[in-house]
């Protein structure tokens, strides 16, 4: 009798175990695409009937390859550019734009350009709802003849606050970046 | 409360005799008849053991009560007041213990069980835990310190090893609640355990055979007597403005029903920093466990069912983008985010929920064997929540749903000198990553197959020594489905040693189907020896297998906590840990002490290991990746117990490691430094049991780190300059005071206890080594507790 009531519990047991459903669940393979994530930065910088574009494309995301760097031609010395940046996922198809996103969320975003003082000042030129800038547009205006590298970064809920932050000084902003690319500019004569 | 006697035959014959000396005598059995000799009595003041036809006898009796108190193992003890008038005769049959049979190969006497000196933290230590976590209340034990993110998220450490390393296992079933990642607690309502257990080392083999570190065993509040208890926690804390609350009702019994029901809230806002808020840093909990046992003489049966559902909060200034974020964090010292404090919990946060369903039978197949069997269902979900743009905010970034089944046969008989213990396990477990997060998942789908049957021998040679031997081999299969990029792919040079397992490509990610098969053997060795009743020692060999785990197999991409592109290894193989440990312990009237040393020799040690940088759009990051090498543990804990005088107590605990990498010739990251508790009690019964407690917690330096320190370029005026990213250094050594005091009294019929503590008096400013924030924010300063509870 005892033995029954064992083997039966253990039956039971192993009974509920083993009949654990085997169905894959179809989702798993279909490969995610990251929405949300940054591959190209584009700087373009327009002085009349001249357009520059600086370009940073990085298709593996966080994966081993580096991004891709590519610029249009050299700049000319002093010389003021009005500037955009746009950002974009090009891991979807058409590629989605993420520029637009930024601007709606202009209170948790800002952008910084960071060059050495040779190449020139750059001058925010658009405002969030509170009236802070946020660097989608911008002007740039560049100095003597002259090569470096020119930083541009998105910083996500930066400290708006921060003393220096509004006129585009990075030191105090906090927050996370998400995207930070270096672009080598040349200017000439 | 009327103690309730389970004497089935007592006879007594009261002699005639006018001296005030009288003797005692009589016989031990079990209920069968069968002697237990070398049961243990202690009459009045007086312990003595019956002999082998289980026969004692004292003498030297006072007339007036006397109390008797009966105990052999596997059996239930005996106590009863008896009053002495001349000499006595009586005769105690002992019932075997009712409790499931996992509880008696865990539950032999204390300090006892098997050839490894546990340590044991009992219920009073654990409601002082009431509102905290599991692993603030193992740091109680030495040896075992804590891995923690922020002030919630803590993970136990034991002898310098944490994670897989160390399963949990609750009322007999192994919590499996995703123990691979650094920032993931244990599941589990402190409140919950009526007990918790710490074994150090792999020895433990019923529960398996990878605890290359130990094991924590947790078990819930089983009286075997027929009553009726409850009890209620109410804590509150001025860090965090929060409390808890935690009440609990336990039906016991010797037959019939029994049962347990208890529930658990926890509400917290930001904790703070002596010098700023810690923002984001709320929590909120929401547990219940019950279980309902029917037990007979001949069997119990029993189902458990326990509910953990947390949320907590992650310090917002530990989100870090590049590795840039990281510098200014390290060398701001002070959070980038401070806001005023909240209740409100943002991103990054964790939700987790955890489900454990068992069932339970135990038959006692005759007086010295029993025979148990149980399932337990599994169900956790992990979501993590981080700083995302736009609608992804309210989507979790991680979404793992892992679900596991698991039963198990155990054995257990007693022939005479010998005890035999054996069983087989088999579990099946699976893990959906869900892919509606939208980021590609850390830890794949994936189903992992396990068994394993096992064999422990006790034999006691005498009643001061015992050798224990036992072997176990696991089998386990994991299937996982995983999308590699293509890019990683390469990288990792999977593609000369797994083409096979590429089932496809989509959008530059390759499918991949891996798929491993791991065969282990573990075993332990060792010895228990007694000396005159007051020096014991033990000692243990035991050879553990530790299959690597998702994380370490899986893990490819950016590890947002710590800024961190962290790559696991298809390649990795199981690691080995030969740990041999001895424990001395002595028993002086006043004085305790145990001094436990030592060495775990870990042939294919994993860990992570920084090979270098990647730069991607969002900038550097530096990757480090899963290798595995020769590493040795060597270390001692101590602990001593010294009661001065009636009113005044003593406590020291020390514990120290020192980890190598044997291979590389480094030092192991993450290693706990030197830390000694002192803790002074003054305890006075006559003013409603009043208890006053100061304690002293030192924790150094860590001088042994390895070097992990890395360049980077910042921008300085414009021109990016090379400058150290010091992730290696370890924080100053620290000292901190607690108070704690308490006293009982009865109202309304209850008992009831009413604590005030206060954690660092000082509102002392630190950081800890083993805290995943500490480049990010202070410690927790000040904290002002009270606690009230009520047993009825």
């Amino acid at each position: 009798m005892k033995n029954i009531k064992i083997t039966t519990f253990a039956l039971l047991a192993l009974a509920a175990f083993t009949s654990c459903s085997d169905d894959d669940n179809p989702q798993i393979y279909i490969p995610v695409n990251e929405e949300e994530v940054i591959t190209t930065v584009t700087t373009t910088l327009t002085n009349g009937g001249t357009t520059i574009t600086l370009t940073s494309r990085d298709l593996d995301g966080d994966g081993p390859d580096d991004p891709v760097v590519t610029v249009s031609g050299p700049l000319a010395a002093n010389t003021t550019y009005t500037g955009t940046v746009s950002f974009l996922n090009e891991l979807d198809s058409p590629a989605e734009d993420i520029t637009m996103e930024v601007e709606e969320e202009g209170t948790e975003h800002q952008i910084f350009f960071q060059a050495p003082a040779i190449l020139g000042d750059f001058t925010y030129t658009d405002t969030d709802a509170n009236g802070k800038p946020v660097g989608l547009t911008f002007t740039y205006t560049t100095g003597n003849a002259a090569t470096g590298e020119l930083i541009v970064s998105l910083v996500h809920e930066p400290n708006k606050d921060g003393a220096g932050v509004a006129d585009g000084d990075i030191t105090n902003a906090g927050g996370a970046t998400d995207a930070q690319v270096v672009y080598p500019i040349e200017i000439m004569e | 409360m009327q103690q309730r006697l389970i004497i089935l035959t007592c006879l007594l014959l009261c002699g005639f005799g006018a001296l005030a000396q009288f003797s005692a005598s009589g016989t031990v059995t079990g209920t069968t008849g069968i002697a237990l000799g070398g049961a243990h009595l202690h009459i009045g003041s007086r312990q003595i053991a019956a002999d082998a036809t289980g026969h004692y006898t004292v003498s030297g009796l006072a007339a007036g009560k006397v109390k008797f108190h009966v105990s052999y193992i596997g059996y239930q003890p005996i106590d009863t007041t008896v009053v002495v008038s001349g000499d006595i005769v009586l005769d105690f049959k002992l019932r075997v213990s009712v409790s499931a049979l996992e509880e008696v190969a865990i539950q032999q006497p204390a300090g006892s069980r098997g050839t490894v000196r546990e340590a044991r933290i009992k219920t009073e230590t654990i409601e002082k835990y009431s509102s905290q976590s599991l692993g603030d209340a193992l740091k109680e034990v030495a040896g075992v310190s804590s891995l923690k993110t922020g002030s919630t998220v803590v993970k136990p450490i034991i002898n310098g090893l944490y994670g897989s390393r160390v399963p949990v296992i609750s009322n007999n079933v192994r919590l499996e609640d995703q123990q691979w990642g650094t920032e993931h607690a244990p599941n589990f309502d402190v409140n919950a355990a009526g007990k918790i257990t710490v074994i150090k080392g792999a020895s433990g083999l019923q529960y398996g055979g990878d605890a290359v570190g130990g094991l924590v065993l947790l078990e819930p509040l089983s009286v075997k007597k027929d009553t009726l208890m409850g009890k209620t926690i109410v804590d509150f804390s001025s860090n965090g403005r929060g409390g808890s609350i935690s009440s609990g009702l336990h039906k016991g019994n010797v037959e019939g029903w029994s049962w347990n029901a208890l529930g658990t809230f926890k509400y917290f806002g930001d904790r703070e920093a002596p010098d700023y808020v810690l923002s984001n840093t709320g929590n909120r909990e929401a547990n219940f466990s019950g279980d309902v046992n029917y037990t007979t003489s001949r069997y119990e049966a029993s189902v458990f069912y326990s509910y953990y559902r947390a949320q907590i909060g992650i310090l917002s200034a530990s989100h870090t983008g590049n590795v840039n974020d990281l510098y200014r964090s390290i060398n701001g010292k002070v959070p980038s985010v401070i806001d005023d404090f909240t209740y409100d919990i943002g991103n990054p946060k964790q939700k987790v929920a955890h489900h454990l369903l068992k069932t339970a039978f135990n038959y006692h197949l005759s007086d010295n064997a029993d025979l148990s069997a149980q399932y337990a269902f599994q169900f956790n979900n992990r979501q993590e929540f981080d700083v995302r743009r736009g609608n992804y905010s309210n989507l979790a970034a991680l979404d793992l749903d892992l679900e596991t089944h698991s039963a198990q046969i155990d054995y257990k008989n007693l022939l005479g000198d010998w005890t035999l213990k054996t069983g087989a396990s088999g579990a099946y477990q699976s893990n959906f990553a869900d892919p509606a997060t939208r980021v590609r998942p850390l830890i794949p789908t994936y189903k992992k197959y396990d068994a394993g049957v096992y064999g422990i021998a006790s034999w006691a040679v005498s009643p001061s020594l015992v050798l224990e031997s036992g072997v176990r081999y696991d089998f386990s299969k994991i299937d996982a489905v995983k999308f590699y990029q293509v890019s990683r792919w390469e990288e990792r040079g999977y593609d000369a040693d797994f083409a096979d397992i590429i089932y496809g490509e989509q959008s530059s990610q390759y499918l991949t189907k891996p798929s491993f098969t791991y065969h282990n053997v573990s075993a332990s060795l060792g010895f228990r020896k007694q000396f005159h009743h007051e020096w014991d020692w033990y000692a243990n060999a035991s050879l553990a297998s530790r299959n690597p785990n998702p994380s370490e197999l899986f893990s490819d991409g950016l590890h947002h906590a710590t800024g961190v592109i962290e790559l696991g290894d298809l390649r990795l193989k199981q690691e080995r840990a030969f740990k041999i440990s001895t424990s001395v312990g002595k028993r002086w009237q006043r004085l305790s002490i145990d001094f436990n040393p030592y060495l775990n020799i870990i042939q294919d040690y994993m860990f992570l290991q920084p090979v270098g940088f990647e730069t991607t759009i969002r900038g550097a990051f530096p990757v480090w990746e899963y290798r595995q090498t020769n590493a040795r543990l060597a270390g001692v804990d101590f602990q001593s117990k010294f009661q001065a005088t009636k009113h005044w107590r003593h406590e020291l605990s020390l514990a120290y490691v020192n980890g190598r990498d044997v291979s590389g010739s480094a030092d192991l990251i993450d290693m706990p430094p030197l830390n000694i508790g002192n803790k002074i009690q003054f305890a006075k019964e006559e003013w409603n049991r009043l208890l006053l407690e100061l304690k002293s917690e030192w924790v150094t330096h860590q001088s042994q780190y390895p070097r992990n320190n890395f360049e980077t370029n910042i921008v300085v005026d414009g021109v990016q300059v090379p400058v150290i990213v010091d992730i290696s250094t370890p924080p100053p050594a620290y000292h901190l005071l607690h108070f704690y005091s308490e006293v009982k009294f009865k109202t309304l019929g209850a008992q009831t206890t009413l604590a005030f503590a206060v954690q660092n008096i000082l509102d002392t400013r630190y950081r800890d080594y083993l805290n995943r924030q500490r480049f990010y924010a202070d410690e927790t300063g000040r904290n002002f507790q009270i606690q009230l509870k009520f047993n009825y």
